[in-house]
């Protein structure tokens, strides 16, 4: 069953339990969002998606409602802009003017929609997220002052029945996101697996291997699949310069867990020269050999037996 | 077993009994089959909801019986169908009185028609509205009213379970509901086979733990199925999918307390009280600044006016009158000049308040509206769940921006930065706390600009209530007995005995030790 | 200030507390009411009891961790002997509430949110407790004191030193 809908002026012809986001996306507008991901649960949460329908007096999000037939849609209307930019203005003035050296720069969707309806940072002299940054990773750098509580990482990670290391804490403007019982990436269960990275829309989660190494507008990346196991998730291998300098997981698909291993073995076999190994031993973060830190000791030890027999 | 003929010899019993024992006590009228509670003050009230507060013990069920209690259960499992329930709902008009007075009987008709393995009916018991407590009472004065509706729904909607979310903070409305729900499941009007039918309903109670927010529908069933209390995005109404994913009716405690009056007066009487939109009663609990802080049980359509002043004798000691809060901090200041409006859910809407819960918080002239501003804002800010951009940071910046202007270092362009985050916050937060959680502001800003503009531009308070604004000055009243100038922790107070003192200003920290020590009042505060 | 949990003296309760999750654990939504109890039998939510709750109702820690930071009433210090809640409604505010709190925190040398050393006090995080017409009201745990004044506070704190 298709119904018929015009977004913008546009006609869409999609199926029935699109959504208005998705139609609009099928005839080529992007309407903004933070906290929508197509993998994920949709929760409405940072409503820059919200539009105007004909008929309604509410303003309704796009990633929540579902088309219907006749709908008539305006997703850049004067009041749907203002009310952006007040959404964008409230979200950096909780966020650390870092854009200059933050890694996310070039890929933050905060830093695209800030650009896209020109919004700027500001002096205040409000309150601001406490500077909490957890550096206890080799693999994951957390900084809460950059988070904008979407809640992606939450949901990717509890997609996963043996994870669900990351939550929501406190409430209202306190709302974080912690492990566990808000302990470190190094003292709590998380292994690394870097789903949470990979779907964080800003600078809050970030791949700490790639840090410094290359700048999105720099290189080239490619993608490559993880030989680690059946799934064969996709990695891309970042470029600069003719050196392969990183990888870095890419979104996790359906079914598609991600795991450090994996990571591990693809940055083995695709990188110049990569960076040490670590293992996680008794809640504490250790330089370990690549052979340990893929498992291979046993492997590796049998193969030689074999080959001695010969 | 119980049945209706078992039901008729308990109150056959009973009545009399309590009769007697009201008699004794000259504060009731006996009239027929009526009882009502003695003094002008009762008469000028409609009690409906509150029928059986202060006349029945709330832990005998069979005072609840002798009051006719139950006989609608009786009567609907044993000889309607539920479609037949519903309409005689739908056909009152009763709207739900939690706040947002949405139709009762169509959230009924949505749960109804949706099929499903299991529904739920739950009683929102989860009183947060700083200022309000019918819903309290009624729990712990008549919890049965609430049983019996919650089993009728039940019926209705094709449920065989219901839940109780009741605030923590009120243990004896628990322990109340507790003893009620046993005795109730031992006469047999709750549990299997409810007055010999195949009716089965259970009721199950759950304790809030202080979020406000779990007042707000969504949120308050994600916290009883275990998780932080974050209002849901409403892709589906929660009569189609609401606790468990599965169909659920949600009404709040004074809603249910009137649907077994309204099964044994009937449609045509009930159409009768209040006005034609809204019609019935609302309890209002009117505190503050009034003679006679109480609930009172009004038809609705009754002005502010009337409430305020023939119910609750205006405003005490001599001073006037400045606003009366509707709504808690979702609803709005309304000022003298629009006293006259008649309270139902429109006209209030109307005038940039709601009704709410019916918290009804009377101010004077020395409450400041700016001050009272805050007072709520800090409440949203705090039990605002985080979920959404606008709520979240929203309302803080919109504190901020208060607490700045109480402060006296409020900023000329700060009434319009308050305006347009209103804007924001209003229509784009997720839920109803944060969709009106601006109204305190906006009706303030509306009726009292003035008092907003002196802060900010004048650095002055008119109420004489922000510490940080006021000045202290000593009149000639003042007999010289240097009581202040000892007391004050600054040393800013200098004269001679049996002479007039005065205070520095510049270092004066506005403490008000000085005007609590004084004997004649000669210090006051501007 | 850190408060040590120490399970060998608190044995008995726990023994307690792991009957009630027996026999809750299969109800829906148990976790809310089982929190609550914990809450109840230690005066607080020790991370070994969060840790004991997350293994026997098989839910993970953070989502534990979570709920326990979002209401109010959960807290991960102990609460004293003595509870006091000063409601902090809008007519106990009108009616000067917040000079109650101040007056109740300098005598206690605490703030809201907090224990006395000596676990004698907890000042109790508290919206309205629906007294409003006995406003400004505090309550010292089942002890209601409507109307109050912030001059009778010393003598009403003295009674439960």
């Amino acid at each position: 069953m298709y119904v018929t809908l015009t977004i913008d002026g546009q006609k869409a012809n999609v199926p029935k339990d699109y959504t208005i986001l998705q139609a609009a996306k099928e005839i080529g507008i992007e309407v903004p969002a933070l906290c929508y991901d197509p993998n994920l649960e949709i929760v409405a949460a940072c409503r820059l998606c919200l539009v105007e329908i004909e008929g309604k007096n509410k303003l309704e999000t796009s990633c929540s409602t579902k088309v219907r037939e006749g709908m008539v849609v305006h997703t850049e209307s004067e009041k749907i802009i203002s009310i952006r930019k007040e959404i964008l203005q409230l979200l950096l003035d909780s966020h650390p003017n870092d854009c200059l050296t933050c890694q996310k720069a070039g890929e933050c969707l905060l830093q695209k929609y800030a650009y896209r309806y020109d919004v700027k940072f500001r002096e205040h002299d409000g309150a601001m997220r406490p500077n909490l940054v957890d550096t206890s990773s080799p693999y994951i750098l957390k900084d809460d002052s950059k988070c904008i509580l979407c809640g992606k990482c939450v949901r990717t990670c509890s997609l996963i029945d043996d994870r669900k290391v990351l939550a929501f804490s406190n409430r209202g403007y306190d709302t974080k996101i912690s492990l566990d019982a808000d302990q470190t990436l190094e003292t709590s269960s998380c292994v690394s697996c870097n789903r949470c990275v990979v779907v964080c829309p800003v600078g809050a989660l970030v791949d700490k291997r790639t840090m410094g190494k290359m700048r999105p507008w720099e290189g080239e990346s490619h993608v490559v699949k993880c030989k680690a196991c059946q799934y064969g998730c996709n990695f891309e291998v970042l470029t600069k310069n003719k050196e392969k300098v990183a990888v870095r997981a890419m979104e996790p698909d359906q079914g598609r867990p991600l795991c450090l291993k994996g990571r591990l073995t693809t940055e083995l076999i695709n990188i110049d020269m990569p960076d040490k190994p670590y293992r996680k031993i008794g809640g504490r973060f250790e330089e370990t050999t690549w052979e340990k830190a893929l498992g291979l000791n046993e492997i590796l030890e049998k193969i030689r037996t074999i080959k001695d027999n010969d | 077993m119980i049945s209706l003929e078992i039901l008729e010899d308990i109150k056959g019993k009973v009545r009399p009994e309590l009769e007697n024992r009201l008699r004794k006590e000259d504060k009731y009228i006996i009239d027929g089959d009526e009882i009502g509670l003695k003094d002008e003050y009762y008469q000028k009230q409609t009690r409906i909801a509150l029928k059986n507060c202060d006349i029945i013990d709330p832990k005998n069920i069979e005072e609840y019986i002798a009051m006719d209690g139950y006989s609608s259960l009786g009567k609907i499992v044993t000889t309607m169908k539920p479609k037949e329930v519903i309409d005689i709902v739908k056909e009152s008009g009763l709207r739900g009185r939690g706040g947002a007075g949405f139709p009762t009987g169509r959230k009924w008709e949505t749960a109804y028609e949706y099929d499903a393995d299991k529904k739920y009916v739950i009683c929102n018991a989860d009183e947060g509205d700083p200022g309000a407590f019918m819903d309290r009472s009624i729990l712990e004065k008549d919890p049965h009213a609430v049983l019996e509706a919650m089993a009728i729904s039940g019926y209705a909607i094709g449920s065989d379970q219901g839940f109780i979310y009741v605030r923590a903070e009120y243990p004896v409305a628990v322990q109340r509901l507790k003893l009620a729900i046993e005795q109730a499941k031992e006469l047999g009007v709750l549990g299997n086979n409810i007055f010999g039918t195949d009716f089965n309903f259970d009721i199950e109670l759950r304790l809030g733990a202080g979020a406000f927010v779990c007042g707000e529908g969504t949120a308050l069933m994600e916290s009883i199925e275990g998780k932080r209390g974050m209002p849901r995005t409403k892709i589906y109404r929660t009569a189609h999918r609401g606790l468990w994913q599965k169909p659920t009716i949600i009404n709040n405690v004074e809603t249910f307390a009137n649907i077994p009056v309204i099964f044994q007066k009937g449609v045509d009487w009930y159409r009768s009280i209040g006005t034609e939109k809204s019609p019935g009663t609302k309890v209002f609990a009117l505190v503050g600044k009034v003679q006679r802080a109480d609930l009172v049980e009004v038809p609705m359509g009754m002005s502010l006016r009337e409430i305020i002043y023939e119910l609750g004798g205006g405003v005490p000691d001599g001073k006037r009158f400045k606003a009366v809060q509707t709504g808690g901090p979702s609803g709005g200041c309304i000022p003298e000049e629009l006293l006259d409006t008649p309270v139902d859910f429109e006209s209030l809407g109307k005038i940039g308040s709601i009704m709410g819960s019916g918290g009804m918080v009377v101010m004077d002239e020395d409450d400041c509206m700016v001050d009272i501003a805050k007072f709520f804002l800090d409440f949203t800010v705090d039990e605002s769940c985080g979920k959404c951009v606008p709520c979240r940071e929203g309302t803080k910046r919109m504190l901020e921006i208060l607490e700045r202007i109480t402060e006296g270092n409020g900023k000329e362009d700060d009434i319009d930065k308050m305006e347009k985050l209103a804007e924001t916050i209003n229509s784009a937060s997720l839920c109803g706390l944060g969709q009106t959680a601006s109204n305190p502001v906006l009706s303030t800003l509306k009726y009292f600009r003035d008092e907003y503009e002196a802060h900010i531009k004048d650095k002055r308070c008119p109420a004489g209530s922000c510490s940080e604004l006021l000045r202290y000055f000593i009149t000639d009243k003042c007999i010289g007995c240097t009581k202040c100038k000892k007391v004050c922790p600054v040393s800013c107070i200098s004269g001679k005995v049996k002479e007039i003192h005065i205070i520095d200003e510049d270092i004066c920290i506005k403490c008000g030790a000085c005007a609590d020590a004084c004997p004649t009042n000669a210090i006051i505060r501007k | 200030m850190e408060f040590i949990f120490n399970k060998e003296e608190h044995k008995e309760e726990i023994q307690k507390f792991e009957i009630f999750i027996e026999e809750n654990k299969d109800k829906p939504g148990a976790l809310m009411p089982v929190m609550q109890e914990a809450q109840e039998i230690f005066g607080y939510l020790p991370m070994e009891i969060l840790q004991l709750i997350s293994r026997r109702l098989n839910i993970p820690l953070s989502e534990i961790y979570g709920v326990a930071t979002f209401y109010s009433q959960f807290s991960f210090i102990p609460t004293g002997e003595n509870k006091i809640s000063i409601c902090l409604g809008t007519a106990c505010y009108v009616k000067g509430a917040e000079g109650i709190l101040e007056e109740i925190e300098n005598q206690l040398g605490i703030k809201r949110g907090g224990t006395t050393p000596d676990l004698k006090f907890s000042i109790v995080d508290t919206r309205c407790l629906g007294d409003c017409s006995l406003a400004p009201v505090f309550t010292i745990n089942n002890d209601v004191y409507p109307n109050v004044k912030r001059e009778d506070i010393k003598g009403i704190l003295e009674k439960y030193r």
